[in-house]
């Protein structure tokens, strides 16, 4: 069990409260995972700038002089905004694969959430509410944000370990499931020079729709062939830099809701997730099929 | 009429009132406020007492429920009047994956759609659905009679026994050892009487009847090597 919640705003009024709103959401799933959280949110989108965000376990020394030590090597304007655990780098151009090349000498430590102009990663373990206090989430602004509470079954209780997992820039992935063809699909990835963190299912998923693009795939095909490719139960949810998108498994057993209005679309676990947001009782509510691939971008 | 509001009673404190209202009680009408798709509301009920749920519930709403009838006016999550003994459970909305599930008895309504696995391994419930039902439905299905005003998703009824199932829509694909059946005057009777109940808008002639094929009732020594 796992829960996942998403919110894809059509309002712009609504814009400075989607990380209240998200975390409301989030909380709300702590039952259906109470070992970690994470969260993507996508911010506003400034023309030529690109962004990082990282993580280490032992930020004090990792983060002291990073800025620094990074532009000394790479000559790169770089504004750091530290989060806990995490930090975001933001790079005054679009440069965050050649920073991000860089930082594996400066600090080998430091770990890499996400890539992109607007996405931004947080995850850590613990209970939602105090993942989400952690990273202040509910002061984030953005047009789009998925979440995810973890019940750890596949693999142990890691950061790493927790969703969403990146599947390239601007992109993310959550999952409520397991996968059963994990290991092999993994081999067969590392054999592509695909490189993992974890032994979780979920990054081999996310790994299988990064491949997949690389191979020329849009994300709707990737989801699409996704279907037949993994094996064992799934809902995911997807985020990209415009929207989001919604697949489940042929089966379905793992639980998914759907909520839209003028405002706003919505995912949930369960309605529970739902029942507080703006207009939810004149939503249009429904339960994604099986084996369909839904999409909603600005 | 008793009002619970879940916003300011817990759950449990809600469920054990309804569960102790007994075959004597002069409370018989209940209304529950707040409901917020919160979990296994009205659940395990056992007295001839009506429940109103003002509006949408989670995960096993009305479950092991006899003699009440538990209306939700709104949508319920998945396994709603799971292991139903008797009474009515009745929902204005859409249901989610395996409504009714091992159902012994008492009448199920969904007046919107239900999801997959609606009915699976039920043993003498009747489902009248006004919408559209899920993939999987009625799998293992004993005893009983599900009826469908809509059509129906992949695998109806696969390795079902004696249930019967009334589809008056498409039926995507039938499951393992169901078929299409002969719709006889009797048949036509049942179905009135659960259309009526159900305040369903059809003609029982429009409806196609399907049920167990009884091939897989026994091991059959030809199929050893699929094994």
């Amino acid at each position: 069990m796992c829960g996942i919640v998403g919110l894809f705003l059509k309002d712009k009024s609504l814009v400075p409260k989607l990380g209240a709103m998200l975390t409301e959401m989030l909380v709300t799933m702590t039952d259906r995972g109470p070992d970690s959280a994470g969260i993507a949110i996508y911010g506003n989108d400034a023309d030529s700038k690109s962004k990082l965000t990282i993580q280490s376990d032992n930020p004090e020394i990792d983060f002291k002089n990073l800025v620094q030590d990074l532009s000394k090597t790479t000559g790169a304007k770089i504004a750091i905004r530290v989060k806990d655990t995490h930090a975001v780098l933001e790079i005054s151009e679009k440069r965050a694969s050649e920073i991000r090349e860089a930082l594996k000498t400066a600090r080998p430590s430091i770990r890499v959430m996400s890539e992109g102009d607007t996405i931004e990663i947080y995850k850590e373990v613990g209970l939602p509410k105090d993942v989400a206090a952690r990273f202040d989430v509910s002061s984030m602004s953005g047009s789009h944000g998925i979440g995810h509470t973890r019940m750890a079954t596949e693999s142990a209780i890691t950061t790493m370990g927790a969703h969403p997992f990146s599947t390239g820039s601007d992109q993310c992935l959550v999952h409520n499931g397991s996968l059963s063809n994990h290991n092999s699909l993994r081999r067969k990835l590392i054999r592509e020079g695909i490189s993992f963190e974890t032994e979780n299912d979920t990054e081999v998923g996310a790994a299988y729709l990064t491949y997949k693009m690389q191979q020329g795939s849009n994300l709707g095909e990737a989801l699409k062939s996704s279907l037949d490719d993994l094996d064992g139960f799934f809902t995911f949810v997807v985020g990209t830099k415009d929207g989001f998108g919604v697949v489940r498994d042929p089966i379905a057993c793992k639980p998914a809701v759907l909520a839209e209005t003028d405002q706003y679309v919505a995912f949930g676990s369960e309605y529970r997730a739902l029942v507080n947001l703006p207009g939810i009782e004149d939503a249009k509510i429904w339960e994604p099929e099986p084996a369909t691939v839904y999409f909603w971008s600005h | 009429m008793q009002t619970i509001d879940l916003a300011a009673t817990t759950l449990r404190e809600a469920n054990s009132v309804l569960q102790s209202q007994k075959a004597d009680t002069n409370q018989r009408a209940w209304e529950i406020v707040n409901p917020k798709g919160a979990h296994a509301i009205a659940c395990g009920l056992d007295g001839p007492i009506e429940v109103t749920v003002k509006g949408s519930t989670g995960y096993y709403c009305a479950g092991m429920n006899k003699e009440a009838t538990v209306h939700i006016k709104g949508s319920a999550g998945p396994g709603v009047a799971e292991n139903m003994m008797s009474g009515t459970v009745i929902i204005e909305g859409d249901a989610s994956q395996y409504a009714g599930a091992t159902g012994h008895g008492g009448l199920l309504v969904i007046k919107g759609n239900a999801s997959s696995r609606c009915g699976i391994s039920m043993k003498g419930i009747n489902i009248v659905v006004h919408g559209n039902i899920g993939h999987m439905s009625a799998f293992m299905a004993q005893s009983g009679n599900l009826v469908v005003l809509g059509d129906a998703g992949d695998a109806l009824g696969d390795s079902c026994y004696e249930a019967r199932f009334f589809v008056r829509g498409k039926v995507k694909s039938l499951g393992a050892d169901c078929e299409e059946k002969e719709m006889r005057s009797e048949h036509i009777e049942i179905l009135k009487d659960l259309l009526l109940q159900a305040d369903a808008d059809a003609k029982p002639e429009e409806f196609k009847r399907y049920g167990s094929a009884r091939k897989l009732y026994n091991f059959n020594v030809d199929n050893a090597g699929a094994y």
